[in-house]
């Protein structure tokens, strides 16, 4: 009865459920493990590695918890709320409960200073941004299709835009010779190299404020790049995951403000990914949004969040809590106040052993230069410097070539994800290294145009390191 | 330059279909008791709502939960940063406790082989991706859910070919309706990756028999490299006997599940790696807002595989809390079962005589939250095109959203599937009581229906005892 070929469990699944484009098997994991199996705690483990490589803000959660204990009818479980509950628990419509897109559609417009309005109909629901950025492909581009993608950029990209979409990324080139900006150069450079390879581009994404860089795109380069997508009739993507994180100047410019700006801007073009991840610290809730303004892409999109809804219970708790303006107004300020002072700290302990930073003005981490302790200037003697810092130092930072940097020698390092107490030992370690490798060589570092800061607070917010609830994948909390 | 995706474009989404129209139609003038006393009852959702009492009474008692809290200390701070896609523990613990309870723990489900995902819409995905390439087939039996164009078809790129069953055997399986799909993929040149099945059945609202379960066995064994896939999504929904007997009962007592099976077996012999089930909360709970699905796969690959799938649609962490806890109390989930079976019983018996009152039959049926309703006698012609004539009669005039069979792809015209426990009784008695004069009204009127009054009342007693007769005949195939 049986088939005499033997059936290999390979040949059993399909291409993508056995390829490696989901991305978790690159070295870098490694980074992951070194943390897991010896996780730092300040008095259980204080040799431990320290966890820099995971992008959470967990800076404000103390306001957070004071408003749910002063508003229980946010919640569906509470007496004070559980009248909600069947509705709530039988509500699947996709186009979500209009209370929350209201609420998250005037969120979005305070963010960005008011100075744009969002209308709660092009408001998708998807399962994170990881969700809605593969949702987002899915609706603009067909397999083997093409994707702009300006380096450096967030490593799980080739698993959300690519894996089961069959979409192909093409990096666009930025180095430090201008601060990693996108120029018209370097787009037209990735476009015109797709088009000669017979690629069909569909469109540009980009992440701003950015990931790996916690930099804002400015105004002008903004605009520049609107205009190039709408010359070449191109779709332009811009995840602004991190919008709420800026926390000094330039303010923030979203694309939806330079549409405003731009004459006859093809705004069927434009799309924007969002998430309540990072600017509220809430990964866990999965909140992913699409907006688009191309009434197709809403449509069809809309359809296609079936496949990741946000759960209606905590729609219905962040429909309360976002519509709530004082409270919010109150969080974005107190927030960017947080990630500042916790950003002036990091930046300048570092300054005190000779590393820079990029400047930086958002983002949960800081992308740091230690060219100068390369031994050799190449992504080897990155790696073998990365090793170090994960074995000897005992931090888990994440290296320039996870976001295919084009240049050796570039460190994300994240610093909201931590209390003040850990910063301060992770700072002490660094130097302690860095002592170590310069030794009586002193090399003179060019200093970088820097933000000045006045005053400097230690921030007194008491924060508890990551809890784990359980044996966790490197992915989901790596590659954020 | 083509702006958006052929998927974009093309509406393999299915929701053009009558399903969905209907749906909108309910939406333009939804009843209401006081505000729209004439307006459309939704008879086309498959809903339970007959439970809610009961998980809030839990949440009462179990403030805990409720508040984010553990032990009186608040956990916010966890949940919030919670993003594993392994999935909180307590939660898989939780929901695999409760599927084995749901099957009389007959088998039990290892928490390291649940995956879990935005509803079962997106666990049906998922598998497809896991298991087939674009242009790959799945064999379906019919009539089958219509949102599996979507879920199976739209981004993956993967085939349906239906299973045709019909009224004859009530709709049940046959070898040779199977090898008749089997051949009709390999006329399309389509490579069949397996079969797919929704056990309880919908719409028909039936379980499936133990001859049809081990029937499908039989046949992924002999194609080794086909999948069996058993959507038993309404599992905790069977009110009757026969009682429910899931795919993983019928393949312990062949002795051929993981732990039981030989080691030594040849590879294309086993079958337990190639046999998966999709659960979901939203049917036996009644919590379709909250987006809960899982895969269940002892084959270690399909759920790696699909682990790293689940990231783009994880269960929101606040709610995997909310459930574990729930979930996780044993009286609880003892006295829920009970209860909800009893009242579906209860109300799918109230939906049944209310048919039978206005003279229209039903398939028998033990499980889900609807009915599978015959209304082939009251067709001007035995067509697709008489049965949408009908269907749109009763949204426009009689004000019922029920769906046409054609929509879950059927073979024959004149099935309806009729929810029955998304509403109040009242509301249930109205629709009967619309139902009733609808038919009066179209039997007794000469020239639209095929049969006259008088005749009426002879056909429905044939019907019937044709009824009991074909009873029997299921029963006699349980082994």
């Amino acid at each position: 009865m049986a088939l005499g070929n033997i059936k290999s469990t390979h040949q059993l699944l399909s291409k993508i459920a056995t390829n490696d484009k989901h991305g978790e098997n690159s070295p870098y994991f490694d980074g992951w493990k070194a943390y897991e199996t010896n996780p730092f705690h300040p008095t259980k483990n204080p040799q431990g590695v320290i966890q820099m490589g995971l992008a959470e803000n967990q800076l404000s959660f103390d306001l957070i918890e004071e408003w749910i204990r002063n508003n229980p009818k946010a919640s569906i479980c509470t007496p004070e709320g559980v009248d909600n509950f069947r509705h709530i628990a039988n509500f699947q419509d996709y186009h979500g409960l209009p209370e929350f897109r209201n609420a998250v559609a005037k969120f979005m417009s305070k963010v960005r200073g008011g100075r744009v309005r969002f209308d709660p109909d092009r408001i998708l629901m998807s399962g994170g941004a990881t969700g809605a950025n593969e949702l987002i492909m899915f609706c603009l581009a067909d397999p083997g299709d093409a994707f702009l993608v300006p380096c450096p950029y967030y490593p799980a990209f080739v698993r959300d835009l690519c894996w089961r979409t069959g979409v192909q990324l093409i990096p666009v080139q930025c180095d430090s010779s201008n601060n990693f900006m996108i120029t018209r150069e370097a787009l037209e450079a990735a476009y015109n190299k797709a088009k000669a390879h017979n690629i069909n581009v569909k469109g540009l994404l980009i992440t701003n404020p950015s990931n790996p860089l916690g930099t804002t795109v400015d105004r002008e380069t903004l605009k520049s790049i609107v205009r190039f997508i709408n010359e070449k009739n191109i779709h332009f993507v811009c995840d602004e995951i991190y919008a709420a994180t800026v926390f000094n100047t330039p303010t923030f410019v979203s694309v939806a403000e330079v549409i405003q700006e731009i004459e006859h801007c093809k705004r069927n073009l434009i799309h924007i990914i969002y998430s309540l991840s990072k600017d509220m610290g809430l990964p866990g809730f999965r909140v992913g949004l699409v907006y688009s303004y191309n009434d197709e892409v809403v449509n069809c999109g809309r359809k296609m969040s079936s496949f990741g809804l946000v759960s209606s219970q905590t729609q219905h708790f962040l429909a309360a809590m976002l519509a709530d303006e004082e409270f919010v107004e109150r969080f974005l300020k107190e927030s960017a106040k947080r990630l500042r002072l916790r950003h002036e700290y990091f930046t300048k302990g570092l300054e005190k052993v000779n590393i820079t930073c990029l400047p930086s003005n958002a983002g949960l981490f800081c992308w740091m230069n230690l060219r100068g302790l390369l031994k050799k200037h190449t992504f080897e003697g990155e790696m073998v410097l990365w090793r170090m810092i994960v074995n000897e130092v005992k931090l888990n930072v994440s290296p320039g070539s996870a976001f295919n940097c084009s240049e050796p020698g570039w460190f994300r390092v994240c610093f909201a994800n931590m209390d003040h107490e850990t910063v301060e030992v992770a700072l002490k370690r660094i130097r302690a290294f860095v002592g170590k490798e310069i030794g009586v060589e002193r090399k003179r570092w060019k200093s970088n145009l820097r933000l000045s800061f006045s005053t400097r607070r230690f921030d007194e917010t008491v924060i508890m390191s990551p809890h784990m609830m359980s044996p966790h994948s490197p992915l989901v909390r790596a590659t954020t | 330059m083509k702006l958006l995706s052929t998927k974009a474009t093309c509406n393999s989404h299915g929701q053009d279909s009558s399903y969905f129209l209907g749906w909108e139609e309910y939406e333009k003038n939804p009843y209401d008791e006081v505000h729209n006393p004439k307006g459309i009852i939704q008879m086309g959702l498959a809903e339970n709502q007959l439970c809610f009492d009961l998980l809030e009474s839990w949440l009462e008692k179990n403030p805990d939960a409720a508040g984010f809290k553990r032990d009186g200390k608040s956990i916010f701070r966890e949940l919030a940063l919670f993003q594993d896609y392994h999935g909180m523990p307590a939660f898989k613990k939780a929901i695999v406790d409760f599927m084995a309870e749901i099957r009389g723990n007959k088998v039990t489900f290892d928490p390291n082989h649940i995956v879990l995902t935005a509803g079962s819409t997106s666990a049906n995905e998922t598998l497809m991706f896991c298991l087939a390439e674009q242009g790959d087939a799945f064999l379906l039996p019919t009539p089958y859910y219509p949102g599996f164009d979507r879920d199976l078809k739209w981004r993956t790129g993967v085939e349906i070919v239906p299973i045709q069953c019909n009224s004859s055997n009530n709709f049940q399986v046959t070898e040779a309706a199977l090898q008749q799909a089997y051949e009709e993929a390999q006329k399309r040149n389509l490579k069949v990756k397996g079969v797919l099945v929704t056990n309880p059945s919908n719409p028909l609202g039936t379980t499936m028999s133990r001859g049809e379960l081990n029937l499908l066995v039989d046949f992924i064994k002999e194609h080794g490299d086909m999948h069996l896939i058993s959507d038993e999504i309404y599992s905790g929904t069977v009110f009757s006997s026969p009682g429910f007997v899931s795919v993983m009962e019928v393949l312990k007592e062949r002795n051929e599940l993981k732990v039981s099976s030989n080691e030594d077996d040849n590879n294309a012999d086993r079958v337990w790696d190639r046999v998966h089930v999709v659960y979901s909360l939203s049917k036996d709970l009644g919590l379709p807002g909250f987006r809960v699905g899982a895969i269940y796969s002892e084959n270690d690959d399909v759920v790696s595989a699909a682990t790293k799938m689940s990231s783009f649609g994880l269960v929101s962490s606040q709610t995997q809390y909310l459930l574990s806890a729930m979930l996780g109390d044993k009286k609880f989930t003892k006295l829920y079962i009970t209860e909800n079976e009893k009242r579906l019983k209860r109300r799918q018996r109230m939906l049944v005589s209310g048919l039978q009152k206005a003279g229209i039959g039903c398939l028998e049926s033990n499980a889900g939250l609807f009915c599978w309703v015959d209304m082939r006698h009251l067709l001007s012609s035995n067509t697709f095109e008489a049965e949408m004539d009908l269907w749109k009669k009763i949204v426009y005039q009689v004000g019922l959203n029920i769906s046409p069979g054609s929509s879950c792809h059927c073979t024959e015209p004149g099935w309806f599937r009729v929810c029955f426990a998304n509403m109040s009784e009242q509301t249930l008695n109205l629709a009967m009581k619309r139902l009733t004069a609808f038919v009066v009204e179209c039997t007794g009127n000469g020239g639209s229906a095929k049969r006259n009054g008088g005749l009426k009342m002879k056909s429905l007693t044939k019907w019937v005892f044709r009824l009991s007769s074909r009873r029997d005949g299921r029963e006699q195939e349980e082994r």
